[in-house]
C-alpha cells in the first residue's frame, strides 16, 4: 500500500468515524439534521460520480431520487412490505430507471444530455402527478405505522428513533463512500477520468466509452435511488416535490460547493449548504439570493470547488 | 460552660446548614433531570414559545406574508391583555419555503433547538402532510390552518390539528345545494390535474349527485399548462354551470381565455377564492369574472351587514374594506383564508389555559384539552363566524360564504350553515396514544 493510499484511507475512514462519535455530542437539533445531510450526500456522491468523474451533466437526477423514493414508500403504504424489502424495491427501480433512461439519454452528449436528463426527470414527476389515485401526487403520502418498525439481524428497529435513523443513514453513507472510493481509484474510475478529459482519445484508444458510460450511470443512478429510499423511510413522507427540478439542481450545487471529481466533497459541500440555508433563513427571506453570491464567489475563486482547492494546492492524492 | 454550649449550637447550626445545603442541591439535581417529578414553576415573564411555520418564500410566500401578519396582530392583542396563564406568547417564524422537506426541518427545529411549546402554520397541504409524521413523532402539537382535507381525513396523527379553518372537503360539499338551487343541475368541472383538484372533482360530484345534479365532463388541466384555449371547445354545449378550481400564475390567463372564449353567451360560473387570493379584482384580465359567483372562506370585501367583530379584526390586522393592506390599497390579503391564523391563536389560548399549561411536559394535557373543546361562538376572537369542533378527527366545521362579482367587488349572496358542510368522520385520533 503506498503512503498516499494510506492517507486517503486514513481521511476517509476518520471522517465516518467521527461521524459516529458525533452522534454522542451533538446537540439534538443538529443530530436530526446531520441525519439528512448524510442522506443527501449519499444522494450528492450519485451525482458526482457521473458529473464529478464522468463529465456528464444531469440534470434530471431528481427522477432517479424519486424512484427509490417511490419505489420504498409505494410498496410500504400500499402492499404493507418490511423496511428491509421496500428499500430494496426502491434500489431496484433505480437500477431499472436509470438503466433505461442511460439506454435513450446517453446517445446524446453535452447539452443535449442535459436537455433530455431534463425532460425525461419532467415526465418522471408529471407521472407522479398523474397517478393521484396511488401517489397522491403533490400532497403525498405518510408513511403508515408498519413501516416505522422492523427487524435486522434480529433486532427490533424503530425509525421513530432518532438513534437508529443516525446509524443508518451512516451506514448507507459509509456503503457509498466506500464504493465511490473503490470505485473511482481502480481501473473503471480512470476510465471514468479519460472519457471526461477526452472522449473521442479514450474511444480511439479502444475502450467502449458508451458501456462505460452506461454502467455509471446505472451505479450513480441506483446511488441516488438508495439516498430517496432511504429518505422516505426515514422521514415517514413521500411527494412529487421530490421529483421536481429543484431536487436536480441541489445535487449540483452540493457537488460544486463541495469538490466536484472528489470522493469527500459532495458530502463537504451537502453540509455547508445545509446549514448555509438554515442559519441565514433565519435572518432574511433572501436566503437563497446568499446561497447564490456564496456560489458565485465560489465558482469565481475555487472553480474546482472547496476540497478540489485543497487537492489542487495541498493534497494531491486526494481521491 | 457556655462556651461549650455555644460550640454545640455552633457545630449543630452547621449541620442543619450541610443538611440543608444537601438538600437544596438535591433537590435541584433532581429537579433539573426529572422535571416531571418536580415540574418547573414559570416566572410570569417567561414567554410562551409558538413556532410559526409560515411561507416567507415560494409559491405560497403571498399567502404567507399575510398569515404572518394575522397571527403577528393575535399575538399582540392576547400579549397585551396578559398573555396565557398570564405568560406573553413568543413567536418563532421561520420559513418552510412552501417545501415539504423544508416544513419538516422547520418542525424538527422547533422542536429540538427553539423547544417550542406548540408548532402552527401553514397553509399548503404537501408541507403540512410532509411535516406531521416529525411532529407526531416529536410529540408536538402541530395546529395548522390549511384547510386541506388531510387532517380530517384521519391519516396524520394525534398531534395534528385544524381547529380554525374548515377543510376543503366541508367547504366543496356545502356548495353543491345553493348551486344546484341557483345556478343550475348541469356542471362542467375545470380544475388542476393534481390532488387539490382532485379532492374538487371527488367531493363536488358526489356533492352535486346528491343535490339532483349531474357533472356532464371533468377537464383536468396539466399543472404545467400555460394556455387553456384548447380545453374551452371541451366544454358541452347543454353545460349550466361552470365550475373552476384553477389555482397558480395561469389563473390571469385561464379567465382571460375563457371570456375570449365564451364572451356573453356563457354558463353561469362558480369558482373558488383560492385562484385569485392576493390579486385585486380589479385587474384588467378579470373583466369576464363579472356577475360570477365565488366561494369565500371568509368575504374579501366588507359587507353592508358587517359584524363588530369583523371590523376590529380588519383594523388589528390592518385591512381595509376591500380587502387590501392601509398602508398599501395594491396589496390585497389572503382574507378568505387568513383569519384561521388569528382564530387558531385564540383556541391555542384557550386550551392552554384550560389545561393549565406550564411546561412542555404539560403537552398531553393540551392535546386532551384541545379534544376537549367543541364549539367556538362568533366573536371578536372567532370574526369568521361560529364553529363546531370535531375531536376526533381533530376538525373544525364552520360556515362558508358565496359572493357575486359585482362592479369589481365581491358581495355576499349566501352563508352557508355548519350542517350544510358536516360529514361523518373517517377517523378518531382520540383512540391514538399519545
Amino acid at each position: 500500500m503506498s503512503s498516499e493510499q494510506a492517507k486517503s484511507i486514513f481521511l476517509h475512514a476518520g471522517v465516518l468515524a467521527g461521524l459516529f462519535l458525533l452522534q454522542f455530542f451533538l446537540p439534538e437539533y443538529h443530530h436530526l439534521s446531520v441525519t439528512r445531510i448524510m442522506l443527501l450526500a449519499v444522494f450528492a456522491m450519485g451525482f458526482n460520480l457521473l458529473f464529478g468523474y464522468t463529465g456528464l451533466l444531469s440534470l434530471g437526477h431528481a427522477m432517479f431520487f424519486a424512484a427509490g423514493m417511490y419505489g420504498a414508500g409505494l410498496s410500504a403504504y400500499h402492499l404493507g412490505w418490511s423496511v428491509p424489502l421496500s428499500f430494496m424495491v426502491g434500489i431496484a427501480c433505480g437500477v431499472v430507471l436509470s438503466l433505461a433512461i442511460g439506454l435513450i439519454a446517453l446517445r446524446t452528449t453535452g447539452v443535449a444530455f442535459m436537455i433530455v436528463t431534463l425532460m425525461f426527470s419532467q415526465v418522471a414527476y408529471l407521472t407522479i402527478v398523474y397517478f393521484t389515485t396511488y401517489t397522491r401526487g403533490d400532497e403525498g403520502l405518510v408513511m403508515p405505522e408498519s413501516a416505522r418498525q422492523f427487524v435486522l439481524f434480529g433486532q427490533q428497529l424503530s425509525l421513530t428513533h432518532p438513534g437508529t435513523r443516525y446509524n443508518l443513514a451512516l451506514m448507507l453513507l459509509a456503503i457509498v463512500m466506500a464504493s465511490v472510493w473503490l470505485l473511482v481509484r481502480g481501473d473503471f474510475g480512470r476510465s471514468l477520468i479519460a472519457i471526461r478529459e477526452n472522449e473521442a482519445r479514450t474511444k480511439m484508444l479502444g475502450y467502449n466509452t458508451f458501456l462505460i458510460k452506461l454502467k455509471v450511470l446505472v451505479v450513480s443512478g441506483t446511488i441516488s435511488a438508495s439516498s430517496g429510499a432511504g429518505y422516505a423511510l426515514m422521514f415517514a413522507y413521500i411527494g412529487s416535490s421530490f421529483a421536481t427540478i429543484q431536487y436536480s439542481i441541489d445535487p449540483l450545487l452540493y457537488t460544486l460547493l463541495g469538490g466536484a471529481g472528489t470522493v469527500l466533497g459532495p458530502f463537504l459541500g451537502t453540509a455547508l449548504m445545509f446549514y448555509l440555508i438554515d442559519i441565514t433563513s433565519e435572518y432574511t427571506s433572501a436566503y437563497l439570493l446568499v446561497a447564490g453570491i456564496v456560489l458565485v464567489i465560489l465558482v469565481l475563486f475555487f472553480p474546482r470547488g472547496l476540497l478540489g482547492a485543497v487537492r489542487n494546492r495541498w493534497f494531491g492524492w486526494l481521491p | 460552660m457556655s462556651k461549650k454550649i455555644h460550640k454545640q449550637i455552633h457545630q449543630q447550626d452547621r449541620r442543619r446548614t450541610i443538611k440543608t445545603l444537601g438538600v437544596a442541591a438535591g433537590v435541584g439535581l433532581v429537579s433539573k433531570y426529572s422535571p416531571s417529578l418536580f415540574p418547573r414553576a414559570y416566572a410570569a415573564s417567561e414567554p410562551i414559545k409558538i413556532g410559526a411555520q409560515f411561507h416567507r418564500t415560494g409559491i405560497g410566500a403571498s399567502y404567507g406574508r399575510w398569515y404572518e401578519r394575522t397571527a403577528a396582530a393575535a399575538v399582540k392583542l392576547i400579549n397585551d391583555e396578559g398573555g396565557i396563564n398570564g405568560r406573553p406568547i413568543e413567536l418563532i417564524v421561520e420559513d418552510d419555503g412552501t417545501d415539504p422537506k423544508r416544513g419538516a426541518e422547520v418542525v424538527e427545529k422547533f422542536a429540538t433547538q427553539h423547544k417550542v411549546d406548540v408548532a402552527y402554520g401553514t397553509l399548503f397541504s404537501h408541507v403540512v402532510i410532509g411535516s406531521s409524521p416529525r411532529a407526531g413523532e416529536l410529540k408536538l402539537p402541530y395546529i395548522v390552518v390549511s384547510e386541506g382535507h388531510h387532517v380530517a381525513s384521519g391519516k396524520l396523527n394525534r398531534y395534528v390539528f385544524q381547529p380554525g379553518i374548515t377543510d376543503v372537503k366541508s367547504q366543496v360539499i356545502s356548495m353543491a345545494p345553493w348551486v344546484a338551487g341557483n345556478l343550475g343541475k348541469k356542471v362542467t368541472m375545470i380544475f388542476p390535474d393534481f390532488a387539490f383538484g382532485h379532492d374538487h372533482r371527488d367531493y363536488f360530484s358526489t356533492a352535486i349527485a346528491q343535490q339532483g345534479g349531474e357533472v356532464l365532463e371533468l377537464i383536468a388541466i396539466p399543472p404545467t399548462e400555460t394556455s387553456f384555449t384548447r380545453y374551452f371547445p371541451r366544454v358541452p354545449k347543454d353545460t349550466e354551470v361552470l365550475y373552476h378550481v384553477m389555482v397558480g400564475p395561469g389563473v390571469l390567463t385561464f379567465v382571460k381565455e375563457m371570456g375570449q372564449h365564451f364572451g356573453s353567451k356563457r354558463p353561469e360560473i362558480f369558482g373558488f377564492i383560492d385562484s385569485l387570493e392576493a390579486v385585486d379584482l380589479a385587474t384588467p384580465q378579470l373583466e369576464f369574472l363579472e356577475g360570477t359567483y365565488f366561494w369565500e372562506g371568509n368575504p374579501r370585501y366588507a359587507q353592508a351587514n358587517q359584524t363588530e367583530y369583523d371590523k376590529f379584526f380588519r383594523a388589528a390586522v390592518g385591512v381595509d374594506g376591500n380587502g387590501a393592506s392601509l398602508s398599501d390599497p395594491k396589496d390585497v390579503s389572503t382574507y378568505a383564508h387568513m383569519f384561521g391564523c388569528w382564530e387558531t391563536l385564540f383556541i391555542i389560548k384557550q386550551a392552554m389555559e384550560a389545561c393549565g399549561y406550564n411546561s412542555a411536559a404539560d403537552r398531553p394535557a393540551f392535546i386532551e384539552a384541545m379534544e376537549a373543546l367543541t364549539t367556538f361562538e362568533e366573536s371578536r376572537n372567532h370574526p369568521q363566524g361560529s364553529k363546531v369542533f370535531n375531536p376526533q378527527i381533530h376538525q373544525s366545521f364552520g360556515h362558508q360564504y358565496i359572493s357575486k362579482v359585482e362592479g369589481q367587488r365581491l358581495n355576499v349572496v349566501q352563508k352557508t350553515s355548519i350542517e350544510d358542510g358536516m360529514y361523518e368522520p373517517e377517523g378518531d385520533y382520540t383512540k391514538m396514544a399519545l
